[in-house]
């Protein structure tokens, strides 16, 4: 009987389909929870008051500092012992939402500390106020500017999603190795996967291509 | 007759620094006022106090008898409210040396944006503005362009359409010609003067003395952060009183 590769992936299509489902969820929900809390930490880092800014140049610094996995494994293994008990799917994409936060935090701030001065000026001598100023001439412009660079980050974030198999989440990675581990198929299999990551972050990667594409600005 | 413009013993500071030193005009309704002098001298500074750019610590600023920035109660003196200022901001409008155009938006979306946000205006009432106002300068044509496809003198003719077109009791113009290239400062200064001539009243701190001297009723002379001198441009050009002054305009291109 010969079993070759493709038999095998016919074989195990369920639980691969089923990881990679879950490694897309992981990213999904990191990337926008992310995003979401991370254009905070840079509105608090480029216009926060003092202690606010301090406190939360400390915590991107300290996040960033950390590596993923220890920000994985603190978030599974340290919150349940102060009383927050997460699963390990819940505990990840916390742990790779706060690592995406700061990273966005960062482009955030660059993006908007890039913007002219007189930009605000002029905003503010036709009479916008902040909020107005912010949501009409800086944000569009800051987008745009750090659309690049957040598009590299999301791409950062379906990678690190790899690193929640290490606590038991069922990822593409995990279910890979289950796979492997029945069919001795490493090369294969590992190869496979790789290539659906690839596909996954080319996909992105078009995306954000096709949005810098439809909001440039014609010079 | 309340005059349009009151600056009454006005103070600014940068730090330790004094920039203002107490300087007092006031200006009427239709008036052009042009304000010259060497550089640090404190005239940008002024005209970015009057709609509240820089703070000031001392002294008050009044356009048509409203205090802006800074109310005094109980003897204490107090910003008023961001949304307070906001609003006494689109008293006046601003054209700036670097335009500041937003680049994201067409020529007439630039125009638009303080008529629908701050004038609450329809985008078709606030469109049939713009491009009205983009006419008058010339540049109805390229009112879908964006800032990047256009040449220096254009965006500053948007610029100054942009600031007009919010209807304000002042304009205020710094130093709008320094940008620019040589050929091109003559469309903007032309457009300044229709409006002069239509009785704008205006205060406009410029580097170009023939200008300032053809389109003023009144010029002021800004040295060391006080006021100078000031007069009619035919007596502050052609004979000035103080040494300063006859030295500026020696060194400045005025001939």
């Amino acid at each position: 009987m010969d079993f070759g590769f493709i038999d095998q992936l016919w074989v195990a299509r369920v639980p691969l389909l089923k990881g990679l489902g879950v490694s897309v969820s992981i990213s999904l929900l990191s990337i926008v929870v992310g995003t979401v809390l991370g254009v905070f930490v840079g509105l608090a880092l480029t216009y926060g008051y003092r202690p606010v800014k301090w406190l939360v140049r400390g915590y991107t610094d300290f996040i960033r500092g950390t590596p993923v996995l220890v920000l994985v494994l603190a978030s599974y293994y340290v919150l349940s012992t102060v009383g927050i008990d997460l699963g390990p799917f819940q505990a990840g994409v916390l742990a790779l939402a706060v690592f995406c936060s700061s990273h966005v935090g960062e482009l955030v701030r660059g993006a908007l500390q890039s913007i002219p001065k007189g930009q605000t000026e002029a905003a503010k001598a036709i009479g916008l106020t902040f909020p107005q100023t912010f949501a009409y001439v800086l944000g569009p412009q800051a987008l745009r500017q750090a659309l690049p660079a957040w598009v590299n980050t999301a791409a950062e974030m379906v990678k690190a999603s790899t690193l929640l198999s290490i606590i038991g989440v069922g990822e593409l990675l995990l279910r890979t190795q289950e796979v492997i581990s029945r069919t001795f198929m490493s090369l294969e299999f590992y190869f496979f996967a790789g290539f659906l990551y690839f596909v996954i972050n080319y996909g992105i990667e078009r995306f954000g291509r096709y949005v810098e594409r439809k909001t440039a600005v014609p010079s | 007759m309340t005059s349009l413009l009151e600056i009454r013993d006005l103070h600014k500071r940068y730090g330790t620094v004094e920039v203002l030193k107490g300087v007092d005009c006031s200006m009427r309704q239709g008036e052009v006022i042009s304000i010259i002098g060497s550089s640090g001298s404190g005239k940008t500074t002024m005209l970015r106090c009057i709609n509240m750019l820089e703070e000031f610590q001392g002294g008050t600023i009044a356009i048509d008898g409203q205090e802006i920035g800074y109310e005094t109660a109980d003897g204490v003196r107090r910003r008023k409210p961001e949304r307070e200022i906001a609003r006494q901001r689109a008293l006046t409008g601003m054209a700036f040396q670097q335009f500041n155009l937003f680049p994201h938006m067409t020529a007439a979306a630039n125009v638009m944006l303080g008529l629908v946000k701050v004038k609450k205006m329809s985008r078709d009432e606030a469109r049939a503005l713009a491009e009205k106002w983009l006419d008058r300068v010339g540049l109805l044509s390229r009112k879908d362009h964006y800032p990047g496809q256009l040449s220096g003198g254009q965006q500053q003719r948007v610029a100054i359409a942009r600031a007009i077109a919010m209807n304000p009791k002042l304009m205020l113009f710094d130093e709008v010609t320094s940008a620019l290239d040589p050929e091109l400062v003559n469309e903007v200064l032309q457009v300044i003067k229709a409006l002069a001539e239509d009785g704008m009243s205006m205060l406009i701190v410029t580097h170009e003395m023939r200008f300032a001297y053809e389109v003023s009723s009144r010029v002021i002379f800004m040295n060391q952060g006080r006021i100078g001198e000031e007069g009619n441009p035919r007596e502050m050009f052609l004979k000035p009183k103080t040494e300063r002054l006859a030295e500026f305009l020696k060194t400045s291109a005025f001939n």
